[in-house]
């Protein structure tokens, strides 16, 4: 039983008073506690899929299936409720947050939005949500801009599992990381996920990241699907244009391993 | 091997709310004409300062000790004071002629409202002396040689009309204009997707070695770094903990740390994270 | 603090600063300085001022000690300045908020409604306004607000515009936040410093409003106000100016230091930003 099951999903833009389809007729489906990737070159769709999966913009045709249910047919309180069950890690951390926020007001949201934890229960949540992902419970009270990146990008983490989700969205979310906390935040994600049988929904045009994460992989073109089928025998042997050119590029290191 | 420029003692340290934000902690380095060195380390380390000041680029604000002095070839059509060593944060009259720069946001650099074509001509103009005919006719050339498709109906295009690996070939042509002795490029690729990115990278290496340009790399990624670097040095919070070779750097690293740079790298060689924790779907 | 010792770098905030630390105690110590009724008879009429140091300022045409009054008088140009600013940017911003975020067919209405209300001149709205429903401080806060809430709600509208687009606002709705939630907790704070910028400029024609719609007589008859002394000194303008121009001076005073101020605080924070 698939989890998410996309279907024929399409999404159409405007470009130069021409419409042209972002999305073209693109299906997958993601298992419970699988790893998918989305791969691509640049504006080949890859953002679009995962904000049409998540409801931020609206299909022009297609169907998206969740947990067994028609997840466009959801909509107000009852669309809202399901969101608990589809979380999201965005690129730029920072970006991601209210300016204004703190530590402790990001995480609270989630838990008082769906009821999950009472006024007074909260604080303790929190802490241990913190502690979750490898942050200390004292960063509640700091400011969003207070802290690191990788810090940031783990509180992020942290909001998107605070509603104990079956499916985490992460668009190009270790991209913007230095390599040394790029490694921990993966080594986190994948920690989750075997605990938590989380499956993630992973974009990234990175093939290293995706390799060393993702169970399967899809490659898009242009908004259509150009391969698809497990990550490492795609990689290591790409059959359409796109796929070789990426693992062209993909960058090597050449060491004499002793 | 002759050297270009020579750093001794850098130090610069930023004002942030009344308090000193030491960037650069006393950087010894010299670039030698002709090579390729790259700047690795961290997000943070200091490689975009380090950059702006060997270029004389550094905000007003930035306080500087220690020597940079540049070792100009009297080829190269320098002036004269040029060739003195300078002491830092004198306005530097090298730049654009000498040191092309690349942005890794190539917008920034770009002016929105200007066809591609006059702001390239314009930096022949400036440095070169040519006319308005020649500087066209030169910028063409120009952005042939960066394989921007279609050049000469690209030079009247606006940089809004181009993807981010087309504005990026732009702005390395309007870097190269002059024909500088040294090409610095800061985190130039790190903007793009990976097939743009070893794109960019095989046309820098191409540039460099037809005009015997010396470079500087910066990149917070190593295997790029390898892939286009003699030389590498590693920064880390403001200081340079190692510089070598790069089959040195690579093979033999002598500080932990850029072990540790190495090991995080995740090429489409390395042992998949998923099997070391033993995840199955 | 940062913030504080930055204002306080150019003459022009200061000088501002000062005029209204004066306006505020001028109109705090009203009621202890002159206690009871300033519009009560304390001497002789038409007394020139610096005669009798009683009435320093000298006394009306009905004997009413003026300086008492240009007290008395900053309080209610103050209170009606400040309150029918807040209000009307308080409209503008919820209005502009709703407008901005929801889109569509909500955002039309609304900006149709602020475009009528543009269309009418703000003096003319604010006149009808008072004159339909009657003089009182209240009607008089609410006339100027309805005439002022236009260009706040703008200016919110279109800085809601661009941060809705923002990835925060998308997390927002990930995690199921409400969307009046989202807009009212989330984006319109972080709005307001463009639409608060604006409220030197709305304070000082506020109290401008107020002042003329008094000179017309159309304001609350209970109270002294600057324009109710300016239209009272007009009657005996050749014999005693001073009647007009001691209350006009300190409206010209006022408007000057809320103007200086404004533009102080803006200095100090456009340098905080550039420098983030
Ligand atoms: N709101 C929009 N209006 C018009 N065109 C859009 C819009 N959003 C995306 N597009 C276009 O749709 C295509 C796919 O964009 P998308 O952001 O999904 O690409 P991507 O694969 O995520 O690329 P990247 O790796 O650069 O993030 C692009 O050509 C883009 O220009
Ligand atoms: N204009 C500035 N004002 C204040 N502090 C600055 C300024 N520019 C840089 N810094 C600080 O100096 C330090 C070094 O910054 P620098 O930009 O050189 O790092 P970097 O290695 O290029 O990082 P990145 O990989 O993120 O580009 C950082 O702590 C940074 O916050
Ligand atoms: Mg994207
Ligand atoms: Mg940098």
């Amino acid at each position: 039983m698939s989890l998410l099951a996309v279907s024929n999903l399409t999404k159409r833009y405007h470009r130069g008073g021409k419409p042209f389809a972002a999305v073209d007729e693109v299906s997958f489906e993601v298992g419970p506690g699988e790893t998918l990737a989305l791969a691509g070159p640049s504006g080949s769709g890859k953002s679009t899929i995962a904000r049409l999966v998540l409801r931020l913009i609206e299909p022009d045709a297609g169907r998206i299936g969740f947990e067994g249910a028609d997840f466009l047919a959801l909509s107000g309180a009852a669309l809202r409720a399901r969101r608990a069950r589809l979380q999201m890690v965005f690129q730029d951390p920072l970006a991601a947050f209210n300016p204004r926020a703190t530590v402790a007001r990001v995480l609270d949201d989630p838990l008082r939005i769906h009821n999950i934890a009472s006024r007074a229960e909260r604080p303790r949540r929190i802490a241990a949500l913190l502690e979750r992902v490898g942050l200390d419970a004292g960063l509640a009270a700091r400011a969003i801009h207070e802290i690191s990146g990788g810090q940031r990008q783990r509180v992020a983490i942290a909001r998107a599992i605070a509603t104990r989700p079956s499916l985490i969205v992460l668009d190009e979310a270790v991209s913007a990381l230095d390599v040394s906390v790029r490694g921990q935040i993966l080594e986190l994600l994948l920690d989750l996920q075997r605990r938590e049988r989380i499956a993630y929904l992973f974009i990234s045009h990175d093939l290293g990241v995706i390799r060393a994460v993702a169970h399967r992989v899809v490659i898009l073109d242009a908004g259509r699907i150009a391969e698809s089928g497990d990550a490492r025998a795609v990689i290591a042997n790409p059959q359409s244009p796109v796929g070789k050119a990426l693992v062209e590029a993909a960058p090597r290191l050449t060491r004499n391993r002793p | 091997m002759t050297v270009l420029l020579s750093i001794r003692n850098l130090k610069v340290a930023y004002r942030r709310d009344g308090v000193a934000v030491q960037a650069l902690k006393g950087v010894s380095l010299d670039v030698e004409a002709g090579e390729r060195l790259a700047i690795i380390g961290e997000s943070g380390s200091g490689k975009s300062t380090l950059a702006l000041a060997a270029a004389g680029l550094l905000a007003r604000g930035a306080e500087i000790g220690g020597r940079v002095d540049w070792f100009l070839p009297a080829s190269a059509g320098a002036k004269a004071e040029d060739r003195q060593p300078s002491v830092l944060a004198t306005s530097h009259p090298l730049l654009g002629r000498e040191i092309g720069f690349v942005f890794q946001d190539p917008s920034s650099s770009l002016d929105p409202v200007m066809p591609i074509g006059k702001q390239i001509a314009e930096v022949t103009r400036t440095h070169l002396g040519l006319g308005w005919k020649d500087a066209c006719a030169k910028a063409k050339t120009l952005l042939e040689r960066v394989r921007l498709p279609d050049p000469s109906s690209a030079l009247h295009a606006y940089p809004h009309q181009l993807s981010g690996g087309q504005k990026q070939r732009v702005a390395i042509a309007a870097a190269i204009a002059a024909g500088p002795t040294l090409l610095i490029a800061d985190e130039a690729t790190s903007a793009l997707d990976t097939i743009v990115q070893a794109e960019i990278v095989a046309l820098i290496r191409r540039l460099v070695s037809e005009d015997g340009m010396t470079l500087i790399f910066i990149s917070h990624d190593i295997a790029l770094a390898a892939a286009l670097a003699d030389r590498i040095a590693v920064l880390r919070h403001g200081e340079l903990i190692e510089l070598g070779g790069t089959d040195q750097i690579l093979n033999a690293p002598r500080h932990a740390y850029t072990r540790a740079l190495l090991d995080a790298h995740l090429g489409l060689d390395a042992n998949p994270l998923l099997d070391r924790q033993g995840v199955s779907a | 603090m940062n913030r504080l010792r930055r204002f306080f770098r150019t003459p022009e905030a200061i000088a501002g600063a000062l005029i209204l630390a004066l306006l505020a105690a001028m109109a705090l110590a009203a009621p202890l300085l002159f206690p009871g009724d300033p519009q009560a008879i304390a001497g002789p009429a038409l007394q020139p001022p610096f005669q009798d140091w009683s009435v320093p300022l000298g006394t009306d045409r009905l004997g009413r000690n003026v300086l008492a009054e240009l007290f008395h008088g900053a309080r209610t140009s103050l209170a009606v300045g400040l309150a029918a600013a807040a209000a009307a940017l308080l409209i503008g911003a919820v209005v502009g908020t709703l407008a901005g975020f929801a889109g569509g067919l909500i955002d039309e209405a609304l900006m149709r409604v602020t475009d009528a209300f543009q269309t009418v001149p703000s003096f003319l709205l604010a006149l009808a306004f008072v004159s339909i429903v009657g003089p009182s401080l209240g009607v008089v806060v609410a006339a100027i607000a309805l005439s002022a809430w236009t260009g706040p709600a703008r200016v919110a509208r279109a800085e809601v515009l661009s941060i809705r687009e923002r990835d925060y606002v998308a997390g927002a709705r990930v995690i199921g936040m409400h969307p009046l939630e989202i807009a009212f907790r989330e984006v319109l704070p972080n709005a307001l410093p463009p639409v608060l910028a604006l409220s030197s400029v709305i304070v000082a024609a506020a109290i401008l409003t107020e002042a003329a719609l008094s000179f017309l007589g159309l304001g609350d008859p209970n109270r002294v106000t600057w324009g109710g002394m300016i239209a009272e000194g007009r009657t005996v303008l050749r014999t005693a100016p001073f009647l007009s121009v001691v209350p006009g001076v300190a409206l010209v005073l006022t408007v000057l230091g809320i103007y200086l101020t404004g533009e102080g605080v803006v200095e100090s924070t456009a340098v905080s930003r550039s420098l983030s």
